[in-house]
Protein backbone atom coordinates (compact mmCIF):
# COMPACT_ATOMS: atom_id res chain seq x y z
CA UNK A 1 0.00 0.00 0.00
CA UNK A 2 2.97 2.34 -1.05
CA UNK A 3 1.60 5.00 -2.68
CA UNK A 4 3.70 8.09 -3.91
CA UNK A 5 2.22 10.94 -2.85
CA UNK A 6 2.80 14.24 -4.50
CA UNK A 7 5.36 16.63 -2.80
CA UNK A 8 3.36 19.88 -3.02
CA UNK A 9 0.22 20.21 -1.69
CA UNK A 10 -2.19 21.31 -4.33
CA UNK A 11 -5.97 22.62 -4.51
CA UNK A 12 -7.24 20.73 -7.64
CA UNK A 13 -6.57 17.16 -9.56
CA UNK A 14 -4.48 17.76 -12.81
CA UNK A 15 -7.47 16.55 -14.31
CA UNK A 16 -9.75 19.52 -13.14
CA UNK A 17 -6.72 21.80 -13.31
CA UNK A 18 -6.27 21.03 -17.52
CA UNK A 19 -10.17 21.84 -17.53
CA UNK A 20 -10.12 24.75 -15.45
CA UNK A 21 -7.01 25.92 -17.75
CA UNK A 22 -8.71 25.00 -20.66
CA UNK A 23 -11.68 27.44 -19.65
CA UNK A 24 -9.31 30.65 -19.10
CA UNK A 25 -7.50 29.89 -22.21
CA UNK A 26 -10.95 30.05 -24.25
CA UNK A 27 -11.60 32.78 -22.30
CA UNK A 28 -8.61 34.99 -23.03
CA UNK A 29 -8.79 33.96 -26.49
CA UNK A 30 -12.13 35.45 -27.04
CA UNK A 31 -10.76 38.36 -25.71
CA UNK A 32 -8.30 38.87 -27.97
CA UNK A 33 -10.72 38.11 -31.09
CA UNK A 34 -13.27 40.57 -29.41
CA UNK A 35 -10.58 42.97 -28.98
CA UNK A 36 -9.45 42.81 -32.99
CA UNK A 37 -12.89 43.41 -34.14
CA UNK A 38 -14.06 46.27 -31.77
CA UNK A 39 -10.43 47.87 -32.57
CA UNK A 40 -10.33 47.62 -36.12
CA UNK A 41 -11.86 50.84 -36.91
CA UNK A 42 -10.14 52.68 -34.11
CA UNK A 43 -8.05 55.93 -35.04
CA UNK A 44 -5.10 54.98 -32.61
CA UNK A 45 -3.76 58.96 -33.26
CA UNK A 46 -6.95 60.19 -31.71
CA UNK A 47 -5.88 57.61 -28.64
CA UNK A 48 -2.73 58.76 -28.37
CA UNK A 49 -3.83 62.32 -28.19
CA UNK A 50 -6.50 62.16 -25.63
CA UNK A 51 -4.45 63.13 -22.67
CA UNK A 52 -3.67 66.37 -24.28
CA UNK A 53 -7.44 66.36 -25.58
CA UNK A 54 -7.76 65.67 -21.85
CA UNK A 55 -5.59 68.35 -20.20
CA UNK A 56 -7.08 70.94 -22.99
CA UNK A 57 -10.75 69.99 -21.85
CA UNK A 58 -9.81 70.50 -18.13
CA UNK A 59 -8.02 73.62 -18.69
CA UNK A 60 -11.16 74.80 -20.89
CA UNK A 61 -13.69 73.92 -17.38
CA UNK A 62 -11.38 75.89 -15.33
CA UNK A 63 -13.08 78.42 -13.84
CA UNK A 64 -16.23 76.74 -13.52
CA UNK A 65 -18.82 79.79 -14.35
CA UNK A 66 -20.76 79.67 -11.47
CA UNK A 67 -22.70 82.89 -12.60
CA UNK A 68 -24.33 80.03 -14.50
CA UNK A 69 -26.00 78.27 -12.19
CA UNK A 70 -29.35 80.63 -11.63
CA UNK A 71 -30.45 79.80 -15.22
CA UNK A 72 -30.25 76.20 -13.47
CA UNK A 73 -32.89 76.57 -11.09
CA UNK A 74 -35.90 76.10 -13.24
CA UNK A 75 -34.09 72.87 -15.01
CA UNK A 76 -33.37 71.47 -12.12
CA UNK A 77 -36.93 72.00 -10.98
CA UNK A 78 -37.91 70.39 -14.33
CA UNK A 79 -35.85 67.09 -13.33
CA UNK A 80 -37.00 66.47 -10.01
CA UNK A 81 -40.73 66.98 -11.44
CA UNK A 82 -39.80 64.60 -14.19
CA UNK A 83 -38.37 62.10 -12.11
CA UNK A 84 -41.39 62.43 -9.13
CA UNK A 85 -43.92 62.40 -11.62
CA UNK A 86 -42.56 59.24 -13.65
CA UNK A 87 -42.17 57.43 -10.77
CA UNK A 88 -45.63 57.69 -9.47
CA UNK A 89 -46.77 57.37 -12.96
CA UNK A 90 -44.78 54.15 -13.29
CA UNK A 91 -45.72 53.02 -9.39
CA UNK A 92 -49.38 53.23 -10.40
CA UNK A 93 -49.19 51.40 -13.55
CA UNK A 94 -46.81 48.33 -11.73
CA UNK A 95 -49.15 47.91 -8.87
CA UNK A 96 -52.21 46.21 -10.93
CA UNK A 97 -48.95 44.45 -13.61
CA UNK A 98 -47.50 43.02 -10.04
CA UNK A 99 -50.81 41.23 -8.85
CA UNK A 100 -51.28 40.06 -12.29
CA UNK A 101 -47.65 38.45 -12.27
CA UNK A 102 -47.52 36.96 -8.79
CA UNK A 103 -48.17 33.57 -8.52
CA UNK A 104 -50.65 33.76 -5.99
CA UNK A 105 -52.98 36.96 -6.70
CA UNK A 106 -53.05 36.22 -10.85
CA UNK A 107 -56.66 35.62 -11.89
CA UNK A 108 -55.39 33.25 -14.69
CA UNK A 109 -51.55 31.95 -14.95
CA UNK A 110 -52.04 30.23 -18.12
CA UNK A 111 -53.08 33.64 -19.94
CA UNK A 112 -52.82 36.53 -17.93
CA UNK A 113 -49.29 35.75 -16.13
CA UNK A 114 -47.82 35.82 -19.05
CA UNK A 115 -48.16 39.17 -20.59
CA UNK A 116 -47.45 40.75 -17.27
CA UNK A 117 -44.14 39.40 -17.49
CA UNK A 118 -43.42 40.26 -21.10
CA UNK A 119 -44.50 43.69 -19.96
CA UNK A 120 -42.16 43.85 -17.17
CA UNK A 121 -39.75 42.42 -19.09
CA UNK A 122 -39.79 44.59 -21.93
CA UNK A 123 -40.06 47.85 -19.33
CA UNK A 124 -36.94 46.43 -17.96
CA UNK A 125 -34.93 45.23 -20.86
CA UNK A 126 -35.46 49.09 -22.61
CA UNK A 127 -33.39 51.89 -21.13
CA UNK A 128 -35.37 54.97 -20.17
CA UNK A 129 -33.06 57.04 -22.18
CA UNK A 130 -34.17 54.65 -24.86
CA UNK A 131 -37.60 54.96 -24.08
CA UNK A 132 -36.94 59.23 -24.48
CA UNK A 133 -35.53 58.68 -27.82
CA UNK A 134 -38.54 57.24 -28.94
CA UNK A 135 -40.90 59.33 -27.84
CA UNK A 136 -39.34 62.31 -28.10
CA UNK A 137 -39.76 60.86 -31.83
CA UNK A 138 -43.09 60.71 -31.29
CA UNK A 139 -44.89 63.27 -29.02
CA UNK A 140 -42.29 65.84 -29.58
CA UNK A 141 -39.96 67.53 -26.94
CA UNK A 142 -40.45 68.24 -23.71
CA UNK A 143 -41.35 67.37 -19.63
CA UNK A 144 -43.88 65.20 -21.23
CA UNK A 145 -41.91 62.73 -23.11
CA UNK A 146 -39.35 62.35 -19.74
CA UNK A 147 -41.90 61.65 -17.13
CA UNK A 148 -43.57 59.45 -19.61
CA UNK A 149 -39.96 57.43 -20.12
CA UNK A 150 -39.62 57.67 -16.68
CA UNK A 151 -42.69 55.81 -15.94
CA UNK A 152 -42.07 53.07 -18.81
CA UNK A 153 -38.89 52.08 -17.60
CA UNK A 154 -40.43 52.20 -13.62
CA UNK A 155 -43.08 49.79 -14.64
CA UNK A 156 -40.93 47.07 -15.13
CA UNK A 157 -38.43 48.08 -12.24
CA UNK A 158 -41.18 48.26 -9.35
CA UNK A 159 -43.68 45.17 -10.80
CA UNK A 160 -40.52 42.73 -10.49
CA UNK A 161 -39.81 43.73 -7.37
CA UNK A 162 -43.62 44.08 -6.24
CA UNK A 163 -44.53 40.96 -7.57
CA UNK A 164 -41.45 39.03 -5.80
CA UNK A 165 -42.54 40.42 -2.38
CA UNK A 166 -46.32 39.66 -3.38
CA UNK A 167 -44.83 35.58 -3.85
CA UNK A 168 -43.08 36.07 -0.74
CA UNK A 169 -46.08 37.01 1.64
CA UNK A 170 -46.93 34.79 4.73
CA UNK A 171 -49.61 32.57 3.33
CA UNK A 172 -50.79 31.86 6.90
CA UNK A 173 -52.03 35.31 7.33
CA UNK A 174 -53.85 35.42 4.24
CA UNK A 175 -55.36 32.10 5.21
CA UNK A 176 -56.77 33.19 8.60
CA UNK A 177 -58.23 36.30 7.04
CA UNK A 178 -60.15 33.62 4.60
CA UNK A 179 -61.55 32.28 7.76
CA UNK A 180 -63.08 35.08 9.08
CA UNK A 181 -65.11 35.12 5.65
CA UNK A 182 -63.55 37.70 4.08
CA UNK A 183 -64.08 38.54 0.20
CA UNK A 184 -61.28 38.72 -2.28
CA UNK A 185 -61.13 42.59 -2.02
CA UNK A 186 -61.15 41.80 1.95
CA UNK A 187 -58.63 39.16 1.72
CA UNK A 188 -56.47 41.46 -0.49
CA UNK A 189 -56.51 44.69 1.52
CA UNK A 190 -56.20 42.74 5.06
CA UNK A 191 -54.61 39.86 4.29
CA UNK A 192 -52.12 40.66 1.33
CA UNK A 193 -51.50 44.77 1.80
CA UNK A 194 -50.52 45.23 5.19
CA UNK A 195 -47.61 42.53 5.03
CA UNK A 196 -46.41 44.07 0.95
CA UNK A 197 -46.89 47.65 1.91
CA UNK A 198 -43.13 48.23 3.58
CA UNK A 199 -41.80 46.87 0.32
CA UNK A 200 -44.05 48.48 -1.73
CA UNK A 201 -42.66 51.94 -0.03
CA UNK A 202 -39.33 51.11 -0.07
CA UNK A 203 -38.96 50.20 -3.73
CA UNK A 204 -40.79 53.35 -4.78
CA UNK A 205 -38.11 55.28 -2.85
CA UNK A 206 -35.39 53.65 -4.31
CA UNK A 207 -37.11 54.02 -7.93
CA UNK A 208 -37.36 57.35 -7.52
CA UNK A 209 -33.37 58.10 -6.78
CA UNK A 210 -32.61 55.99 -10.12
CA UNK A 211 -34.84 58.01 -11.48
CA UNK A 212 -33.76 61.32 -10.36
CA UNK A 213 -30.24 60.15 -11.93
CA UNK A 214 -32.05 59.36 -15.10
CA UNK A 215 -34.06 62.22 -15.39
CA UNK A 216 -30.72 64.89 -15.00
CA UNK A 217 -29.55 63.48 -18.34
CA UNK A 218 -32.56 62.32 -20.34
CA UNK A 219 -32.40 66.23 -21.61
CA UNK A 220 -29.68 65.32 -24.28
CA UNK A 221 -32.06 63.52 -26.55
CA UNK A 222 -34.80 66.74 -25.36
CA UNK A 223 -36.87 65.46 -22.99
CA UNK A 224 -36.34 68.89 -20.76
CA UNK A 225 -34.17 69.37 -18.03
CA UNK A 226 -30.73 69.43 -16.71
CA UNK A 227 -29.88 67.44 -19.55
CA UNK A 228 -31.46 69.77 -21.97
CA UNK A 229 -28.73 72.60 -20.61
CA UNK A 230 -25.96 70.30 -20.97
CA UNK A 231 -26.52 69.58 -24.55
CA UNK A 232 -26.92 73.27 -25.39
CA UNK A 233 -23.75 74.01 -23.66
CA UNK A 234 -21.58 71.01 -25.29
CA UNK A 235 -22.78 71.72 -28.67
CA UNK A 236 -21.13 75.12 -28.11
CA UNK A 237 -17.76 73.66 -26.18
CA UNK A 238 -19.05 75.95 -23.24
CA UNK A 239 -17.21 73.41 -21.16
CA UNK A 240 -17.06 75.98 -17.41
CA UNK A 241 -21.03 75.89 -17.97
CA UNK A 242 -20.88 71.49 -18.50
CA UNK A 243 -19.02 71.73 -15.17
CA UNK A 244 -21.72 73.81 -13.39
CA UNK A 245 -23.93 71.43 -15.03
CA UNK A 246 -22.18 68.24 -13.56
CA UNK A 247 -21.61 69.51 -9.87
CA UNK A 248 -25.23 70.76 -9.78
CA UNK A 249 -26.21 67.16 -10.95
CA UNK A 250 -23.62 65.23 -8.76
CA UNK A 251 -24.81 67.14 -5.84
CA UNK A 252 -28.80 66.48 -6.18
CA UNK A 253 -27.99 62.56 -6.71
CA UNK A 254 -25.83 62.86 -3.54
CA UNK A 255 -28.74 64.41 -1.79
CA UNK A 256 -31.64 62.26 -3.70
CA UNK A 257 -29.27 58.93 -2.27
CA UNK A 258 -29.56 60.27 0.71
CA UNK A 259 -32.96 61.23 0.73
CA UNK A 260 -33.95 57.94 -0.04
CA UNK A 261 -31.66 55.83 2.36
CA UNK A 262 -32.99 58.07 5.46
CA UNK A 263 -36.60 57.16 3.80
CA UNK A 264 -35.71 53.23 3.34
CA UNK A 265 -34.25 52.80 7.25
CA UNK A 266 -37.46 55.02 8.53
CA UNK A 267 -39.54 52.20 7.01
CA UNK A 268 -37.75 49.08 7.52
CA UNK B 1 -69.23 46.24 30.40
CA UNK B 2 -67.74 49.22 27.86
CA UNK B 3 -69.63 49.48 24.73
CA UNK B 4 -67.08 47.83 21.99
CA UNK B 5 -66.97 49.63 18.50
CA UNK B 6 -69.12 48.08 16.15
CA UNK B 7 -66.40 48.42 13.19
CA UNK B 8 -62.80 47.76 13.47
CA UNK B 9 -60.45 50.11 11.49
CA UNK B 10 -57.03 49.25 10.28
CA UNK B 11 -54.96 51.29 12.49
CA UNK B 12 -52.25 53.06 10.26
CA UNK B 13 -49.16 51.71 10.12
CA UNK B 14 -46.13 53.89 9.10
CA UNK B 15 -46.67 57.26 10.41
CA UNK B 16 -48.88 57.06 13.59
CA UNK B 17 -49.16 60.61 14.62
CA UNK B 18 -52.33 61.51 12.82
CA UNK B 19 -51.13 65.48 12.37
CA UNK B 20 -48.08 64.57 10.67
CA UNK B 21 -50.01 62.43 8.71
CA UNK B 22 -52.52 65.43 7.49
CA UNK B 23 -48.94 67.53 7.04
CA UNK B 24 -47.42 65.28 4.52
CA UNK B 25 -51.02 64.26 2.40
CA UNK B 26 -51.35 68.26 2.42
CA UNK B 27 -47.37 68.43 1.55
CA UNK B 28 -47.66 65.99 -1.44
CA UNK B 29 -50.91 67.79 -2.43
CA UNK B 30 -49.41 70.70 -3.00
CA UNK B 31 -46.08 69.53 -4.30
CA UNK B 32 -48.42 67.91 -6.92
CA UNK B 33 -50.33 71.05 -8.17
CA UNK B 34 -47.19 73.15 -8.67
CA UNK B 35 -45.64 70.48 -10.53
CA UNK B 36 -48.27 69.66 -12.58
CA UNK B 37 -48.76 73.26 -12.75
CA UNK B 38 -45.40 73.63 -14.38
CA UNK B 39 -45.71 71.08 -16.50
CA UNK B 40 -46.36 72.48 -20.32
CA UNK B 41 -47.31 70.14 -22.59
CA UNK B 42 -48.10 71.09 -26.37
CA UNK B 43 -51.37 68.79 -27.03
CA UNK B 44 -51.67 69.73 -30.76
CA UNK B 45 -47.97 68.19 -30.74
CA UNK B 46 -48.91 65.18 -28.96
CA UNK B 47 -52.33 64.65 -31.08
CA UNK B 48 -49.93 65.18 -34.09
CA UNK B 49 -47.37 62.67 -32.72
CA UNK B 50 -50.17 59.64 -31.80
CA UNK B 51 -50.08 58.93 -35.63
CA UNK B 52 -46.79 58.62 -35.46
CA UNK B 53 -46.74 56.67 -32.13
CA UNK B 54 -49.45 54.43 -34.49
CA UNK B 55 -46.45 53.91 -37.06
CA UNK B 56 -44.19 53.23 -34.75
CA UNK B 57 -46.22 50.42 -33.39
CA UNK B 58 -47.15 48.96 -36.52
CA UNK B 59 -43.12 48.81 -37.00
CA UNK B 60 -43.01 47.03 -34.04
CA UNK B 61 -45.54 44.60 -34.78
CA UNK B 62 -43.74 44.42 -38.26
CA UNK B 63 -39.91 44.73 -37.93
CA UNK B 64 -38.23 45.23 -40.81
CA UNK B 65 -34.62 43.24 -40.20
CA UNK B 66 -33.39 43.44 -43.63
CA UNK B 67 -32.76 46.61 -45.42
CA UNK B 68 -30.56 47.91 -42.86
CA UNK B 69 -29.18 44.68 -41.68
CA UNK B 70 -25.51 46.10 -42.54
CA UNK B 71 -25.94 48.70 -40.38
CA UNK B 72 -28.05 46.47 -37.62
CA UNK B 73 -25.12 43.51 -37.74
CA UNK B 74 -22.06 46.02 -37.32
CA UNK B 75 -23.81 47.59 -34.25
CA UNK B 76 -24.34 44.33 -32.88
CA UNK B 77 -20.96 43.44 -33.40
CA UNK B 78 -19.28 46.56 -31.78
CA UNK B 79 -21.94 46.23 -29.11
CA UNK B 80 -21.08 42.47 -28.13
CA UNK B 81 -17.57 42.69 -28.18
CA UNK B 82 -17.25 45.97 -26.69
CA UNK B 83 -19.37 43.89 -23.75
CA UNK B 84 -17.28 41.31 -23.52
CA UNK B 85 -14.08 43.49 -23.49
CA UNK B 86 -15.27 46.31 -21.57
CA UNK B 87 -16.17 43.82 -18.97
CA UNK B 88 -12.98 41.28 -19.04
CA UNK B 89 -10.92 44.66 -18.72
CA UNK B 90 -13.24 46.32 -15.92
CA UNK B 91 -13.29 43.15 -13.31
CA UNK B 92 -9.61 42.74 -13.93
CA UNK B 93 -8.93 46.27 -12.85
CA UNK B 94 -11.74 46.29 -10.37
CA UNK B 95 -9.90 43.31 -8.48
CA UNK B 96 -7.35 45.27 -7.11
CA UNK B 97 -9.72 48.41 -6.07
CA UNK B 98 -11.89 45.52 -4.34
CA UNK B 99 -9.46 44.78 -2.41
CA UNK B 100 -7.87 47.61 -1.74
CA UNK B 101 -11.25 49.03 -0.35
CA UNK B 102 -12.09 46.02 2.13
CA UNK B 103 -11.31 47.36 5.42
CA UNK B 104 -10.15 44.01 7.15
CA UNK B 105 -6.93 43.33 5.22
CA UNK B 106 -5.38 46.42 4.32
CA UNK B 107 -3.98 49.92 5.83
CA UNK B 108 -6.48 52.89 6.18
CA UNK B 109 -4.64 55.31 3.53
CA UNK B 110 -5.31 52.60 0.53
CA UNK B 111 -8.92 51.66 1.92
CA UNK B 112 -9.83 55.73 1.63
CA UNK B 113 -8.05 56.04 -1.52
CA UNK B 114 -9.77 52.93 -3.09
CA UNK B 115 -13.09 53.97 -1.50
CA UNK B 116 -12.95 57.08 -3.11
CA UNK B 117 -11.97 55.93 -6.17
CA UNK B 118 -15.38 53.40 -6.10
CA UNK B 119 -17.58 56.37 -5.10
CA UNK B 120 -16.38 58.60 -7.81
CA UNK B 121 -16.89 55.54 -10.74
CA UNK B 122 -20.42 54.98 -9.04
CA UNK B 123 -21.80 58.84 -9.07
CA UNK B 124 -20.66 59.12 -12.28
CA UNK B 125 -23.55 58.10 -15.05
CA UNK B 126 -22.41 56.14 -17.78
CA UNK B 127 -23.92 58.93 -20.27
CA UNK B 128 -21.77 61.86 -18.98
CA UNK B 129 -18.47 59.68 -18.85
CA UNK B 130 -18.85 58.53 -22.61
CA UNK B 131 -19.91 62.14 -23.78
CA UNK B 132 -15.98 62.81 -22.22
CA UNK B 133 -14.22 59.81 -23.48
CA UNK B 134 -15.91 60.31 -27.18
CA UNK B 135 -14.54 64.12 -26.67
CA UNK B 136 -10.99 62.35 -25.82
CA UNK B 137 -10.45 59.90 -27.68
CA UNK B 138 -12.61 60.26 -30.90
CA UNK B 139 -16.01 58.73 -32.21
CA UNK B 140 -16.20 54.83 -31.96
CA UNK B 141 -16.52 51.38 -29.87
CA UNK B 142 -12.93 52.61 -28.26
CA UNK B 143 -14.53 55.50 -26.16
CA UNK B 144 -17.51 53.12 -25.44
CA UNK B 145 -14.97 50.13 -24.05
CA UNK B 146 -13.46 52.74 -21.68
CA UNK B 147 -16.43 53.86 -20.61
CA UNK B 148 -18.07 50.67 -19.42
CA UNK B 149 -14.73 49.71 -18.11
CA UNK B 150 -14.79 52.91 -16.03
CA UNK B 151 -18.42 51.53 -14.75
CA UNK B 152 -17.24 48.47 -14.00
CA UNK B 153 -14.50 49.56 -11.26
CA UNK B 154 -17.32 50.98 -9.49
CA UNK B 155 -19.68 48.68 -9.45
CA UNK B 156 -17.39 45.15 -9.01
CA UNK B 157 -14.92 46.90 -6.61
CA UNK B 158 -17.56 47.76 -4.58
CA UNK B 159 -19.75 44.50 -4.10
CA UNK B 160 -16.12 42.58 -4.11
CA UNK B 161 -14.76 45.25 -1.05
CA UNK B 162 -17.76 44.22 0.84
CA UNK B 163 -18.02 40.57 -0.07
CA UNK B 164 -14.20 40.60 1.63
CA UNK B 165 -15.69 42.38 4.31
CA UNK B 166 -17.87 39.53 5.31
CA UNK B 167 -15.67 36.71 5.21
CA UNK B 168 -14.92 34.08 7.59
CA UNK B 169 -12.30 35.50 9.81
CA UNK B 170 -11.23 32.15 10.83
CA UNK B 171 -9.77 30.55 8.15
CA UNK B 172 -8.02 34.06 7.95
CA UNK B 173 -6.31 33.57 10.64
CA UNK B 174 -5.32 29.60 10.30
CA UNK B 175 -3.64 30.68 6.94
CA UNK B 176 -1.62 33.06 8.70
CA UNK B 177 -0.59 30.91 11.44
CA UNK B 178 0.87 28.74 9.35
CA UNK B 179 3.48 31.49 8.38
CA UNK B 180 2.13 32.88 5.37
CA UNK B 181 3.03 36.29 4.12
CA UNK B 182 0.28 39.17 2.87
CA UNK B 183 -0.01 37.60 -0.93
CA UNK B 184 -0.48 33.87 0.22
CA UNK B 185 -3.09 34.95 2.62
CA UNK B 186 -4.56 36.69 0.02
CA UNK B 187 -4.66 33.69 -2.50
CA UNK B 188 -5.69 30.52 -0.01
CA UNK B 189 -8.04 31.73 2.23
CA UNK B 190 -9.78 34.78 0.58
CA UNK B 191 -9.71 33.90 -2.75
CA UNK B 192 -11.29 30.40 -2.03
CA UNK B 193 -14.07 32.06 0.00
CA UNK B 194 -14.78 35.38 -2.51
CA UNK B 195 -14.45 33.33 -6.02
CA UNK B 196 -17.78 31.75 -6.56
CA UNK B 197 -19.12 35.78 -5.77
CA UNK B 198 -17.00 37.11 -8.20
CA UNK B 199 -17.55 35.23 -11.14
CA UNK B 200 -21.33 35.97 -10.43
CA UNK B 201 -20.74 39.29 -10.01
CA UNK B 202 -18.81 39.66 -13.18
CA UNK B 203 -21.78 37.42 -14.95
CA UNK B 204 -23.88 39.90 -13.63
CA UNK B 205 -22.20 43.23 -14.85
CA UNK B 206 -21.35 41.37 -18.62
CA UNK B 207 -25.57 41.63 -18.39
CA UNK B 208 -25.81 45.29 -17.36
CA UNK B 209 -22.75 46.04 -20.10
CA UNK B 210 -24.61 44.78 -22.74
CA UNK B 211 -27.87 47.07 -21.67
CA UNK B 212 -25.61 50.64 -21.44
CA UNK B 213 -23.74 49.03 -24.30
CA UNK B 214 -27.19 49.98 -26.15
CA UNK B 215 -27.37 53.49 -24.77
CA UNK B 216 -24.35 55.49 -24.70
CA UNK B 217 -24.03 55.11 -28.65
CA UNK B 218 -26.48 57.84 -28.48
CA UNK B 219 -23.83 59.79 -27.88
CA UNK B 220 -21.00 58.71 -30.19
CA UNK B 221 -19.86 55.87 -28.35
CA UNK B 222 -20.54 53.19 -30.62
CA UNK B 223 -23.07 50.24 -30.91
CA UNK B 224 -26.58 48.99 -31.16
CA UNK B 225 -27.63 52.50 -29.67
CA UNK B 226 -26.01 54.65 -32.52
CA UNK B 227 -27.36 52.79 -35.31
CA UNK B 228 -30.80 52.89 -33.20
CA UNK B 229 -30.24 56.56 -32.78
CA UNK B 230 -29.67 56.52 -36.55
CA UNK B 231 -32.98 55.07 -37.30
CA UNK B 232 -35.67 56.71 -35.22
CA UNK B 233 -33.60 59.94 -36.53
CA UNK B 234 -34.36 58.39 -40.26
CA UNK B 235 -38.21 57.79 -39.30
CA UNK B 236 -37.64 54.71 -39.99
CA UNK B 237 -39.65 53.10 -37.33
CA UNK B 238 -39.64 49.22 -38.54
CA UNK B 239 -35.81 49.13 -38.50
CA UNK B 240 -35.93 50.99 -35.17
CA UNK B 241 -38.33 47.82 -34.31
CA UNK B 242 -36.08 45.19 -35.32
CA UNK B 243 -33.24 47.13 -33.31
CA UNK B 244 -35.29 46.97 -30.37
CA UNK B 245 -36.61 43.62 -30.67
CA UNK B 246 -32.94 42.23 -31.03
CA UNK B 247 -31.98 44.50 -28.35
CA UNK B 248 -34.94 42.99 -25.91
CA UNK B 249 -34.38 39.35 -27.27
CA UNK B 250 -30.32 39.68 -26.25
CA UNK B 251 -31.13 41.21 -22.68
CA UNK B 252 -33.51 38.30 -21.91
CA UNK B 253 -31.24 35.56 -23.04
CA UNK B 254 -28.33 37.09 -20.92
CA UNK B 255 -30.47 37.72 -18.20
CA UNK B 256 -31.90 34.37 -18.15
CA UNK B 257 -28.62 32.48 -18.59
CA UNK B 258 -26.77 35.10 -16.64
CA UNK B 259 -29.32 33.80 -13.75
CA UNK B 260 -28.64 30.26 -14.36
CA UNK B 261 -24.98 30.14 -14.59
CA UNK B 262 -25.11 32.44 -11.31
CA UNK B 263 -27.49 29.60 -9.05
CA UNK B 264 -25.17 26.38 -10.99
CA UNK B 265 -21.95 28.38 -9.80
CA UNK B 266 -23.33 28.75 -6.23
Amino acid sequence: MTQTLPREWAHRAPAQRAILWLGWFALVALFVWCWQIMSQDTIWAFVWDAPDQALDIGGRMMPPKWGYLPQLMKPLWDTLNIATLGTIGGVIIAIPVAFLAARNTTPSTTFLRPIALFIIVTSRSINSLIWALLLVAIIGPGLLAGILAIALRSIGFVGKLLYEAIEETDARQIEAITATGAGPAQVLTYGIVPQILPAFWSISVFRWDINIRESAILGLVGAGGLGLKMNASLAILAWDQVVVILLLILATVVLSEWVSAQVRKAII
Amino acid sequence: MSSYPGTWRRPPQIVSDKRVRLALQLGVLLYLVLALGSVEVNWQRVSEGLERGQRFVMGFLQPDFSSRWKDISQGLIESLTMTLTSTVVGVLVSIPFGIGASRNIVPRQVYVFCRAVIAISRSLQELIVAIFLVAMFGFGPFAGFLTLSFATIGFIGKLLADEIEEIDEAQVEAIRSTGASWLQMLNYAIQPQIMPRLIGLSLYRLDINFRESAVIGIVGAGGIGATLNTAIDRYEYDSAGAILLIIIAIVMVAEYSSSYLRKFLQ
